[in-house]
């Protein structure tokens, strides 16, 4: 009996994570056709996030409850950084998804770059820059002849502005030292402390406890999904966004503003890439690749649940963190204690690495019979 | 079932509950010229999508020379004899078309034959006639994607015609064509129909009156009714769907 | 009208521009085999007279890498599926060869590492490869094979686009949790290394012998592999790949089925991955899972697009800038390099769509025509009417 409680529990633990964390992936997905590389480094973002707010809120009244301070920051940090990536980058890629996914990996990589480098230096630099570069744009822009020269603009200034912050910021790292050139975060993980009242477990019968912490990821993303559910069939936004997500070129010429439908959903995805960051920080330290190591499940999840329909998601993270736990965990040794050879196949793959192994094994069975997932769109507009 | 070219039993098509096609039945002669209309929604392109296999039959059997397709994947079938044009042109835009005829032309279509397989100078005079037919022999040698639209228009037909199919299932041959172009399609349309057994879907009725023999009027995923032109014009069935209760002379484009 | 009147048609003038193709392809391959010329008789010993004999281990690595590239050419520039696995066939490669070098060891004997792990007996898939001839096949058909199965089981569901991209990530994944988990089969995380092994009686990590002899193999092998990229994208096969980039559903209403087709030519993708990344390993003196590290798949595909999708050339001109460029940054300032490299897949996907090749050809030409002070070339409508070979065909082809 508490076997079963206990690898269900397991699964339902890894499969929240995987739900929160796939959940912003699937809207845009669904609406955009996109796939966010840079979702796993959104993720990160909002760990740190919750780093930072742990930090700042650390010897006031509001210690204890942090966490709740921190849900909402890194929902709005990423949330904004989403929308900067949709706007800067990703709404002239429309229609090319495969360039998308590279773009957005590009993306990912200099995320992760600059979590590990930012220091005061580099962010005085990179303002000094941005103000430069973008200010002489803005400024000679309203020049009549700016496209005639728009060139030359771009081949001067750029690397005008890039040598001017690079020598202010190397001046000020030699006057101010250690000061200025301490990266914030660095290469090394940082640790997110839980609050006290997430410490610990819920004992039940056997001896077993279930962690505080899971269970607040579990109801963090109960919380999560019944919010998207209610958001995205209760407002008017919400049906704009279905309305988009059904049928692109019906609903422009409807007077739904696509565009910002577009800008909006990926800054909700996004935003919900923090609040799953924010609970990943509290399953372990967080380090600028903690990204990475949830991207190609999270992937999985779209894959397996089809696009379009948030039950499929909710069905998928559920199986494959049930099925990830079963095999990682060894719970179907026991039970084949009869054979031997059979024994030793599930004490192959009894790791979390190599339960991976098994569990994608599977996925390629799976499509071999619902290649579309499981709730696929059905139609004459499919694949036309 | 000889000279039955295409025979449908009660097929029906339903995505999520939704019956695209419901209960349909139809039957088509080898050699026939057959035009297919119906209001938007009506399940034409439905309809050959079954026939082409690019969707299943929910229920019911579609037979094409008395061979039932629901077995079949859309490479099969085409192999088999049935070419399709789609509504809006597909061909290849980064080919010339000659290449795009080509490739429809080859005979073997498998890897190793595309692979090591020469094109034979019987392919290549098919090709060159060809464009002769469709009127792009001096563009042979340019990427599709700068064509016309119409041109494009007949550069499908034209790969339609060069997998050289017994039934060719047309989806809107004249949809955006200037009356000239519509009028050369109709004429193209009508000399293959000497040959090969041809289902048209059209909306443009000047067009269809051009080259109908046979009519089908399909509504809500069933055949509402059948016969040659004038007879469908004047059936008040026909009239209702089309244009609701009104009494009208022809019923323009749904 | 009708196509039969086809049959009447006078003896089809074999296409003019047959001769001029030919002429055309004689001239590439001269341009080719010069090149290859220079790269295995004349770079060698300058670099080497410079004292920069290093450059020459990693130039010879790079070409390597470039063969890598010709195969993502292959099956994205041309045929459009982005694979981001590619890692696997690499690696696979590379570690079939360095389990052959790892077994040149006095008889009885087994590689050093299993000791450490408690390993008394090799295991049986390394039996096989004590055989030389059986590792020179195994080097491509390997990744070839499972290249095949996997492209296989994904491509006959008619699974394309981005899900194809995950999935072939989710395999890379899966492939290096298993290398790197697998100490007592595989060294695990360690890798196998393959500087400290013998070969004729030469170690082949210090001999310049047989370094020199891998270098001459990769510039070999990469004219042979851009040959045979040549030939499989210039004919009936090549258009055929092309035409399932462009419109995949319709190839299936032509009566092709495209699955055989791209499983083929994935496979052969998977195979020069495979030769590149034996010979990769070989010059680097290591195989590790790192080998299938997610980014380095993905940079692959950086590699192509920088250079030009779909023309070959501009894969490996694209594979040697971004390593080269990769060593001198990394050099100079390491934290930099990821910023560089993310910087150059935003620019590459928003700004170069082409690559650096495609650039060149449409706008690289009037930019020289213009700075020389001639007028730029405009496209337009080819002028048709004056062709002399229209005019020929209308004359000797008309109804």
């Amino acid at each position: 009996m508490s076997a079963l409680l206990e690898s269900l529990f397991g699964g339902l633990s890894i499969g929240s994570v995987l739900l929160l964390s796939a959940l912003g992936l699937a809207i845009v997905f669904g609406l955009m056709g996109v796939i966010n590389m840079a979702h796993g480094e959104l993720m990160m973002l909002g760990a740190y996030t919750t780093f930072v707010v742990q930090n700042g809120l650390k010897k006031t009244a509001l210690a204890e409850v942090y966490i709740f301070f921190a849900l909402i920051a890194a929902f709005l940090v990423t949330a904004l950084i989403g929308l900067l990536l949709e706007r800067g980058v990703i709404r002239y890629l429309y229609g090319r998804p495969l360039e998308t996914l590279l773009a957005t990996w590009g993306v990912s990589l200099i995320v992760q770059q600059f979590v590990r480098t930012v220091s005061w230096q580099f962010v005085i630099g990179l303002t000094l820059f941005c103000l430069l570069f973008f200010g002489a744009f803005w400024i000679l822009s309203r020049r009549p002849d700016f496209e005639r020269i728009r060139g030359w603009v771009i081949g001067v200034m750029l690397p005008l502005s890039a040598a001017i912050a690079i020598v202010i910021s190397f001046i000020l790292g030699q006057t101010l030292k250690l000061a200025v050139t301490k990266p914030w975060f660095g290469t090394q993980g940082v640790d997110v402390t839980a609050p006290r009242w997430l410490r610990g477990g819920l004992q039940i019968a056997g001896g077993y406890q279930l962690p505080y912490t899971r269970l607040f990821i579990i109801a963090l993303t109960v919380a999560c999904v019944f919010g998207v559910y209610w958001f995205l069939n209760k407002t008017p936004w919400g049906l704009r966004i279905r309305a988009v997500t059904q049928n692109r070129s019906m609903s422009s010429c409807l007077g739904i503003p696509t565009k910002t439908v577009d800008a909006l959903t990926f800054a909700i995805g996004s935003g919900l890439a923090g609040v799953a960051g924010v609970a990943v920080s509290l399953l372990g330290s967080v380090s600028p690749n903690t990204g990475q190591a949830y991207i190609v499940d999270t992937f999985m999840v779209v894959v397996v649940g089809g696009v379009g329909k948030l039950i499929g998601s909710i069905v998928a993270a559920g199986a494959i963190g049930t099925i990830s736990y079963i095999i990682g965990s060894n719970a179907l040794g026991p039970l084949v204690s009869f054979s031997p050879a059979l024994k030793s196949f599930f004490e192959f793959f009894a790791s979390a690495s190599m339960a991976k192994v098994m569990v994608f094994a599977l996925i390629i069975v799976f499509l071999q019979f619902r290649p579309a997932g499981l709730f696929p769109q059905k139609g004459r507009t499919v694949d036309a | 079932m000889s000279g039955k070219i295409l025979e449908i039993n009660n097929l029906t098509v339903s995505f999520d509950g939704f019956k695209a096609i419901n209960q349909l039945n139809f039957s088509m002669d080898e050699g026939e010229l057959r035009v297919v209309i119906g209001p938007n929604g009506a399940g034409k392109t439905t309809f050959m999508d079954v026939i082409t296999g690019k969707t299943k039959p929910t229920e019911g059997q579609v037979f094409f020379k008395g061979k039932n397709l629901r077995s079949y994947a859309e490479h099969e079938i085409a192999r088999m004899g049935i070419g399709r044009k789609f509504q809006t042109p597909r061909v290849y835009l980064k080919l010339t078309p000659r290449e795009n005829l080509e490739l429809s032309c080859a005979r073997s279509k498998n890897v190793f034959s595309s692979l090591f397989g020469r094109t034979s100078t019987a392919e290549h005079r098919t090709v060159v006639g060809l464009l002769e037919t469709i009127g792009l022999i001096t563009k042979a040698d340019i990427p599709a994607e700068l064509l016309s639209h119409g041109e494009k228009q007949r550069l499908e037909i034209g790969m339609l015609v060069a997998q050289s199919p017994d039934l060719l299932l047309v989806d809107e041959p004249v949809a955006g064509l200037t009356d000239e172009e519509t009028e050369k399609v109709g004429d193209l349309l009508l000399a293959l129909a000497e040959s090969h057994s041809i289902m048209v879907i059209e909306h443009d009725m000047e067009f269809v009156r051009q080259i109908a023999r046979t009519v089908t009027v399909l509504h809500q995923g069933s055949v509402l009714c059948e016969g040659n032109m004038d007879e469908v014009q004047n059936d008040p069935r026909v009239i209702e769907v089309y244009l609701g209760k009104q009494e009208e002379e022809t019923p323009e484009a749904a | 009208m009708t196509i039969e009147t086809v049959e009447s048609l006078p003896e089809v003038l074999p296409s003019s521009n047959a001769r001029k193709q030919r002429r055309s392809l004689m001239v590439e391959a001269a341009i080719v085999l010069a090149v290859a010329l220079v790269l295995l008789f004349v770079i060698p010993p300058i670099l080497a007279g410079l004292g920069q004999g290093v450059r020459i281990n990693q130039l010879g690595r790079f070409l390597a890498l470039a063969i890598a590239a010709l195969g993502i050419d292959l099956i994205w520039g041309f045929t459009g599926l982005l694979s981001l696995g590619h890692g696997i066939f690499f690696a696979l490669g590379g570690y079939a060869l360095a389990m052959y070098l790892q077994l040149q060891l006095p008889a009885g004997q087994i590689p050093e590492f299993f000791t450490l792990y408690g390993v008394e007996k090799l295991p049986w898939f390394w039996q096989p490869f004590y055989s030389f001839p059986f590792t020179l096949v195994a080097v491509f058909l390997i990744p070839m094979v499972v290249a095949a199965a996997l492209g296989y089981l994904v491509f006959r569901n008619r699974i394309r686009g981005v899900y194809f991209s995950i999935l072939t990530q989710a395999a890379l994944i899966v492939f290096f949790n298993f290398f790197n988990g697998q100490q007592k089969l595989i060294n695990g995380t360690n890798g196998l290394k393959t500087d400290t092994a013998t070969l004729f009686g030469m170690q082949v990590g210090s001999s310049p012998v047989i370094q020199g002899a891998f270098y001459t193999l990769s510039v070999l092998f990469l004219v042979g592999g851009y040959a045979l990229c040549r030939w499989l994208t210039s004919g009936r096969f090549g258009r055929m790949l092309v035409a399932i980039r462009d419109d995949e559903p319709r190839v299936r209403f032509s009566g092709y089925n495209p699955t055989g087709y791209k499983v083929f030519v994935f496979a052969i993708s998977g195979a020069l991955a495979g030769i590149a990344g034996a010979l990769y390993t070989v010059q680097s003196g290591i195989i590790t899972p790192k080998a299938m590290d997610v980014a380095f798949s993905i940079e692959m595909v950086i590699w192509v697009a920088l250079g030009g999708r779909a023309t070959l050339i501009g894969a490996i001109i694209g594979a040697l800038i971004v390593n080269f460029a990769r060593t001198l940054l990394s050099e100079q300032f390491p934290a930099f390099w990821l910023f560089f490299q993310g910087a150059l897949f935003l620019v590459v996907v928003t700004v170069l769509p082409d690559g650096i090749l495609g650039w060149l050809r449409r706008e690289g030409m009037n930019q020289v025509r213009s700075l020389l002070g001639y007028p730029q070339e405009i496209d337009t409508y080819p002028s048709l009417e004056q062709d002399p070979d229209v005019q020929y065909e209308r004359e000797n082809l008309g109804d």
